[in-house]
Order: structure tokens, then sequence, then C-alpha cells
């Protein structure tokens, strides 16, 4: 790899202009690189340390740099709607995250058992992750609408006394976040443990069956197991598409009734755009940021070892 | 995995039954939204009353296409979401052609010309893949006011362009890896410059991955909505924007034929790239998150 550099290393002096072109190709690498460079250390890490700062003023209306100290963060955790909001996020990720890796694992196993027109049915459980989150949010709110949708469907087969109002139901309506999220989400997880699946070496799976072991047997003994990489990465991507969910809480609740389903990314976008809360709106990034990190590290950490040791 | 032997009694017949009957209820699951979507947006208002949500138009029309792309109301103006889907694609189209360019340049650059902490300058961009992108959303904001593009779509171009350089770069990277290096060896002893080196050796074979990453930029940047929304005035949104803006309008009667058009013009695009491209768009979402 250092053949790079050593190559074109020419004596100072001797003869100039090749040297000049030799120093210009010896640099262009990084050239090449510096501008992406430059812009991550701008646009990532000082970003990320301007709306800490942010976070540290009494901004309002206007980003203003006169210093409170950790007030905002105070005030963050008096506040009821962001607890609301965190709750939220709790039980919106743990749902999402669960639902989707059981309904993914499933219909991964029985569309591995040579399906006919698996790649049609494949194809069907995957398209709502090529949709926007906001298409899917406009869906969702007509089928989920009382007046209009499922329920009224169910209502005029006979069933006068069904109800599915979780829409309008300031109890229920996180669920229908987690109903159109997995809807959209689950047949990638489906995809990443088919691809799982089909890299398990064969001859495992014939010398349990060998043993005498029962089809549900070796999938939950043998089969499972050796997915667990899999449901890392899922569950890292999952957590990550969760705690970023903005525009489905948009498009499909508004974030309420009131802000009943508030997500941390959409009271951050409300008090940081529309409610002149600058400083607070900085402060609950920050503590999205810190929930990224509690997610990524682990993972990039046992990563790192894991490439380390295999 | 049931390969060993097939037998055909009646218990396994009666399993592979189910098996089918549960993947094609899955099916439905999956396809039922979009099945209302397009049937609803071809009904006219007239027919759409509770309880009406699976049956078929009795007087199919396209004049809630024809409303939601050139009259239907975002906000204040009534204008469809016609020149807002013209907006995206201005947006899209270059924003995806310069971060894939970059992408590649950057991804040949860590790859065939390491340095010493390359592999740091790497990890360091990487990192932008995983940020919550509120976290910049405010400083953006005033970043772009600076340089005079504040709700512009050379803003919007920008932003897109920052935020997916980092996922071009990992593809481009992780492809080129495996691309055998002695031919680039053997080039530079040649005397063969950085670009001529990519341009003969490594851009031929790179047709798969520039899809890849198109695709994947694609559908980001076409299905973004914080950035349109944070970043863009009336004039400039991206039509995810205009789309939420039309369903939450609340100028008289609800027209969900109209809701329903818009979504399916909006959802278009990325649609039809899944279905010609499938296989792509599955080898870029494993690559730009499994392998993040």
């Amino acid at each position: 790899m250092s053949l790079s550099n050593s190559v074109v290393q020419p004596a100072v002096g001797a003869g100039a202009r090749r040297s000049h072109a030799g120093m210009l190709q010896a640099c262009l690498p990084k050239l090449v690189l510096a501008p992406s460079v430059a812009i991550s250390l701008f646009f990532v890490y000082g970003f990320m340390l301007w709306t800490f700062i942010l976070s540290l003023t009494n901004s309002r209306m206007l980003p203003s740099y006169e210093f409170v100290g950790f007030a905002q963060y105070a005030r963050l955790m008096a506040n009821d709607r962001w607890w609301v909001a965190s709750t939220n996020l709790v039980v919106f990720g743990g749902l999402f995250v669960a639902i989707c890796l059981a309904l993914g694992l499933v219909l991964a196993i029985l569309l591995d058992q040579r399906i006919r027109q698996e790649g049609a049915l494949r194809t069907i459980y995957l398209y709502p992750m090529a949709l926007s989150f906001i298409v899917t949010g406009v869906v969702w709110k007509w089928l989920l609408n009382p007046g209009l949708g499922i329920q009224a469907m169910v209502r005029s087969w006979g069933f006068e006394n069904f109800r599915f109002d979780w829409l309008v139901n300031p109890d229920m309506a996180v669920y229908t976040l987690v109903i159109a999220a997995v809807w959209q989400a689950s047949g990638f997880v489906m995809a990443l443990f088919l691809a799982g699946l089909r890299g398990i070496d064969d001859s495992i799976l014939k010398a349990a069956q060998l043993d005498g072991a029962s089809l549900p047997r070796i999938y939950w003994r043998v089969v499972i197991p050796c997915l667990r990489p899999v449901v890392f990465s899922a569950v890292m991507i999952l957590s990550h598409i969760a705690i970023k969910s903005f525009d489905l809480v948009v498009a499909l609740t508004g974030g309420g009734p009131g802000y009943a389903s508030d997500l941390p990314a959409t009271f951050m976008y409300a008090h940081a755009f529309t409610r002149a809360q600058i400083g607070l709106g900085s402060a609950s990034a920050m503590l999205m940021l810190g929930g990224v990190l509690a997610i990524l590290i682990p993972y990039l950490y046992s990563e790192l070892r894991g490439r380390r040791h295999g | 995995m049931d390969n060993v032997i097939r037998r055909r009694t009646l218990g396994a017949r009666l399993g592979r039954a189910i098996l089918y009957a549960v993947l094609l209820l899955a099916a439905l699951f999956y396809l039922l939204p979009l099945a209302v979507m397009l049937i609803t947006s071809v009904k006219p208002l007239a027919e759409i009353s509770p309880g009406t949500l699976l049956s078929l138009p009795r007087e199919p029309t396209l004049a809630p296409w024809t409303k939601a792309w050139g009259e239907a109301c975002t906000g204040m103006r009534c204008e469809g979401v016609g020149v807002y889907f013209l907006n995206s694609i201005a947006i899209v189209v270059p924003a995806v052609l310069i971060s894939t360019v970059i992408g590649a340049l950057n991804g040949y650059a860590l790859t065939k010309w390491r340095f010493k902490g390359s592999e740091l300058l790497f990890a360091l961009m990487l990192f932008g893949c995983f940020i919550p992108f509120q976290v910049v959303l405010l400083p953006m904001a005033q970043t772009l006011g600076w340089l005079g593009l504040s709700s512009s779509r050379a803003g919007l171009i920008l932003v897109h362009v920052i935020f997916g350089i980092a996922f071009t770069t990992l593809f481009f990277r992780n492809f080129y890896v495996a691309v055998p290096t002695e031919l680039v060896s053997a080039a530079k002893l040649d005397g063969a410059g950085f670009f001529r080196i990519f341009w003969r050796i490594l851009l031929p074979v790179s047709a798969p991955i520039i899809v890849v990453s198109v695709i994947w930029q694609f559908t980001q940047i076409w299905n973004d909505f914080l950035f349109g929304v944070a970043f863009s005035a009336h004039n400039t949104q991206p039509v995810t924007v205009a789309l939420n803006n039309l369903v939450n309008t609340s100028t008289g009667a609800r027209e969900y034929n109209v809701d329903m058009a818009a979504a399916m013009i909006a959802a278009l695009p990325t649609l039809i790239v899944y279905v010609l491209a499938g296989k792509y768009f599955v080898r870029g979402l494993t690559a730009g998150s499994v392998k993040g």
C-alpha cells in the first residue's frame, strides 16, 4: 500500500518540474479526500458542537449566546411533553423493533421452504421500504380513520360494535405509529434474515437432521443462534429508524391527539422551528444524539472486537 | 431446509397448504394499503362513504389525479403537487449525481491510495451516516442563511450532498476494497496517475455499485421530509412536503381521492425504481445499514 508514496518521491532539486508533478500526484488522493473530510468536520462534528453550545444558551426565536449552563436540560427534564415524547419513543421503539424482528424472522423462515414464486412474494413484502414515510403516513391515516377506514368497513359487514379508533384515541395513537412503521420496515428485516438463512452452512443442518432433530427444534437450537449477527444488525438499524422517526408522526398523527403521540424528533422540531425555543430544542437534539450513541457505540465495539477475533 | 426426504403424506400436504396460506395472508397485509390507495385515487368523491374502503370504483375516473397534479390546494396555494414534483426532480438529480461522483472518488482514494490515517478519516466520515439529523438542523439553517441559500433548491441540494457523501463513500469503499490491487499497482509503476487509473481501471468495473449508490441516494433524497420542511419555502418545496401540506389543508370538504392520488404521485418514482431495480435496492439497503 505504501508503494504509492515511495514511488513518487523524487530527490529535491533534481528536475524541479518532475518533482512538482510528482508531489502533486502524491498529494492527489489527500486533495480528493480533503473536501469531504472538511465537510464532515464542519457540518457533522462542528454542527454537533454548535448545537451543544446552543443548548447551553437561552436562545429563543434567534440563536443568542447568553450562556445559562444546563438550565435548558433542566427545563427539558421538567417538561411534561418531553416525557410523553420520550416514553412514546420507548414504547414505539420497543414494539417496532420487537414486532419487526418477529415478523421478519417468521416470514424469512417460511419463505426459505422452497416456495414457488418466492421472488414475487419477496418483492411484495419489501416494497413499502421504497416509499416515503409521508406516503406511508397518509395511507395509514386513511385506513385508520374511524369514519371511513377499517372501522367503518368492518361495521358495514355487520359488526356494529367494532371499534378501531386508535388514531383519535390519546392512549392508543402511538400504537398506530407502530402499525404503520412495522408495515414499512418488516419486509426489510425479512430480507436481512433471508440473506442470513441462505448464508448458513448446509452441513450443519444436515448433521442436525441426521441426529434426528425435528424441524422446529433445528430452527430453534441451530438456525436461529446462527442468525445472531443479523439480529444484532437489525436491532441497530431499526432502533436507529425509531429514534429518527419524524415524517411518519407528522403525516400520520401530527403528534396528536394533543401531543399524545409526540416523539423526541417531533418535539425537537416543534420547539426549535415553530415554538421559538431554540435552546430547548437544541437540548432535546443533544439527548437524541446521546440516545443514538448509546446504541451505536456498543454495536461498533462488538463489530470491531468480532473482526479482531474472527 | 426440508430437503433430505420429501414425503408427500397428507400431513405434509396440509403443512404446505398452511404455509402458502400464511405467506399469502402476509402478502395481503403488505399489498392492502397500496391497493386501497390506488382504488381510492380513481373513485369519484361521491363513491367514498363508510364501508366502501375495498369496493372497486363503479365509475373509475382520473379526475382526482389531474386535480392532485395541477389544482389541489397545498397550504395557501392551489396549484397541485405537480410543481413540487418537478422541484423534487430538480433537487434529486444534481444531488444524486454529485454525491455519487464524490463518493466514488473518496472510495477509490481510501482503498487504492491508502496513506497513514486514511482509515481514521474513513471512520470519521462514516459517523455522518448515524447522527440524528435533528442535531444539525439549527446550525444548518443559519449556515444556509450566511451562504445566501436559505429556502433555495441549491441549498437543499447542498444539504443532501453533504449528508449523502458518508453513504456513497461507504458504498464505493466497500466495493473497491474487493477490487484486486495488483492492476492498480502495476499501473502505478507504469507511471499512470490518480485519475487515469480511476478512469481506466476502476470505473469500468464500477457499474453495479454506481447503480446501488444512485438508487440509494435517489430513494433517500426523494423520500426526505425533514430537510425539505426545514429548509424550503413554498416555491422550493419537495413533493413530500407538498403532499403533507395537501393532506393537512383544511379548506372545504376532505377530498380523500385527491389525497390518495397525490400520495401515489409522490410514491411512484421510488416504486418504479424499486420494481425495475429491486435487486440493487436491497443491496443498497443492506450495504448502507448492515455494513455501517
